[in-house]
C-alpha cells in the first residue's frame, strides 16, 4: 500500500501552497516536515534529495520531486484533474500559469520593505481586477459550464478558486463586478474535499506574517 | 488542413526564444508577427488575442495560446518530446522548471539598469556553476546516456543545450569543467533541425542590442 505524500517546506504559503492544494481537492492525505532551521536546510541539501537546492520537495510513489510546477503538474496528470486529451490540457496549463502567476506575486510581495509590500499588493488587486479576474469570469460566460475546462472538475478550478480566496484577503470586494466568479467561487468551496479544506484545522496554511518572513529569511538566508 | 503556427512577440529573444528554439528542433515551421510598437501590443490586447493582455501569444491548431509554460507544454507533447509516461515526463518538468529559472535570468539581463547589470551577470554565473550546471551533469554522468530523460530526444536536451549557448555568449569558460554537458552541446547542435536553426538566415534571435531595446521599452512602456 502506497505511503501517503510526505511534503517538505516552511510552515506557511510560500510555493507549497497550491501543491497543498491540490492535494486535498484530490482527496489524498498528506504529512508534512518543517524546515525550521539553517541547519533542516543544510541537511536536505548535504542528502542530494534537492535537484537544485531548493524547497519545495515532495516524496511521493518512490520518488523525490522539486520545482513546483513539476509536482503540480504530476499531481494533475495522476489524479485525472488535467483535462482529457492535449486541447483541454494546454487550456489547463494556460488557466492554472496565469493564476499562479498572480498567487506568487502575493507570496514574493511578504519579503519586501513595508512601502514596497503594500504597493506590490495594490498591483496584485489592480491586476486581479483588470486583467485576471475579466479573463476567467469570460471563460465562463462563454461556455456556460460550472467548470474552467472541459465541463470537468480539474486543476485550473482549484487554482482559481485559490486565487481567489487570495486576493479577498488583500480586498473583500474584488469580485463585486464578476457574479459568474462568485457563483463559481461558491460552487468549487462546496466540493467535499475542498469543503473539508476550507475548514478550521485543516493543513492549509495562514497568509505569510513577520515569524514566516523571519524564518525563511533565516534558513535561506536571503 | 492546418496553417502554420503564427507566433506574435517583438523581433527579439525575450520570453520566445525558448519557443523557437523548440519548434525548430521538432521541424516545424512556423510564422513569426514582430510587435513594433506599443500600438501593437494595444491592438492584440484590443482584439481580444491575449487571455492575460500578455505575449508570447502563439496562434496554433486554431487556439490562441498564452503564457510560455503551456505553450511550450503543448508543442512538446505533440511533437513527442514529451518522455514517454508519466514518470519520464515528471523527470523532464522537474529538469526544466529549474532551466526555466535560470533563464528567467538571461531574459531579464538586458533590460536590467547600467549598474545592476554586472552583480546580475555575476547571479548567473554562479548559479549556472555551483547550481544548474552541477546537476545536470551529474545527471549525464548517472546513467552515461545520450539524453537527459529515457535514453531519447526530448525537449529537456533542447531547453539545457539553448542555455549553454546563453551561458557561453556570457563567458565561454563556464563549460570548462562539465565535459558531458559539452558533449551534449554538440550532439544536439548536430541533430539536423537544431544544425539547420543554429546557421545564419534561420529565425534565431540574437542577444537584444540597444535599438532593441529601446523598442522593447517602448512597446511595454518600460521606464
Amino acid at each position: 500500500m502506497a505511503a501517503k505524500p510526505k511534503l517538505c517546506y516552511f510552515r506557511g504559503r510560500g510555493r507549497m501552497e497550491s501543491i497543498r492544494w491540490l492535494l486535498a481537492a484530490a482527496g489524498v492525505e498528506f504529512e508534512e516536515e518543517f524546515i525550521e532551521t539553517r541547519e533542516q536546510y543544510e541537511k536536505l541539501q548535504k542528502d542530494g534529495r534537492l535537484l537544485f537546492g531548493q524547497v519545495p520537495l515532495v516524496e511521493m510513489d518512490g520518488m523525490v520531486l522539486t520545482q513546483t510546477k513539476a509536482i503540480l503538474s504530476y499531481l494533475a496528470a495522476k489524479y485525472d484533474l488535467y483535462g482529457k486529451d492535449l486541447k483541454e490540457r494546454v487550456r489547463v496549463d494556460m488557466y492554472a500559469d496565469g493564476t499562479l502567476d498572480l498567487m506568487m506575486m502575493i507570496a514574493l510581495a511578504a519579503f519586501k520593505t513595508p512601502g514596497e509590500k503594500e504597493e506590490n499588493l495594490a498591483l496584485v488587486v489592480k491586476k486581479a481586477k483588470t486583467c485576471y479576474f475579466p479573463a476567467f469570469e469570460k471563460i465562463l460566460k462563454d461556455h456556460g459550464e460550472d467548470f474552467l475546462v472541459g465541463n470537468k472538475f480539474s486543476w485550473a478550478d482549484v487554482q482559481l478558486l485559490e486565487a481567489i480566496l487570495m486576493v479577498e484577503e488583500l480586498d473583500a470586494s474584488v469580485l463585486s463586478d464578476f457574479p459568474l466568479l462568485k457563483a463559481f467561487k461558491t460552487r468549487i468551496s462546496s466540493i467535499p474535499t475542498i469543503k473539508k479544506f476550507l475548514q478550521p484545522g485543516s493543513q492549509r496554511k495562514l497568509p505569510p506574517d513577520s515569524h514566516y518572513v523571519k524564518t525563511v529569511r533565516k534558513v535561506l538566508q536571503l | 488542413m492546418a496553417g502554420k503556427p503564427k507566433l506574435h512577440y517583438y523581433d527579439g529573444r525575450g520570453r520566445m526564444d525558448s519557443i523557437l528554439w523548440l519548434l525548430a528542433a521538432a521541424g516545424v515551421e512556423f510564422e513569426e508577427k514582430f510587435m513594433e510598437t506599443s500600438k501593437d501590443l494595444e491592438k492584440l490586447r484590443n482584439d481580444g488575442s491575449l487571455m492575460f493582455q500578455q505575449v508570447p501569444m502563439v496562434e496554433i491548431d486554431g487556439m490562441k495560446l498564452v503564457q510560455c509554460r503551456a505553450i511550450l507544454n503543448y508543442i512538446a507533447a505533440k511533437h513527442n518530446l514529451y518522455g514517454r509516461d508519466t514518470k519520464e515526463r515528471a523527470l523532464i518538468d522537474r529538469y526544466i522548471e529549474g532551466m526555466a529559472d535560470l533563464n528567467e535570468m538571461f531574459i531579464f539581463l538586458p533590460i536590467t539598469p547600467p549598474d545592476e547589470k554586472g552583480a546580475k551577470i555575476t547571479q548567473i554565473k554562479e548559479s549556472t556553476t555551483n547550481r544548474y550546471f552541477p546537476a545536470f551533469e551529474k545527471v549525464l554522468k548517472s546513467h552515461g546516456q545520450d539524453y537527459l530523460v529515457g535514453n531519447r530526444l526530448s525537449r529537456a536536451d533542447i531547453h539545457l543545450v539553448e542555455l549553454i549557448y546563453y551561458v557561453e555568449e556570457i563567458d565561454p569558460s563556464l563549460l570548462a569543467n562539465f565535459p558531458l554537458l559539452k558533449a551534449l552541446k554538440a550532439r544536439i547542435s548536430n541533430l539536423p533541425n537544431v544544425k539547420k536553426f543554429l546557421q545564419p538566415g534561420s529565425p534565431r534571435k540574437p542577444p537584444m542590442d540597444e535599438k532593441c531595446l529601446a523598442k522593447v521599452k517602448e512597446i511595454f512602456q518600460l521606464k
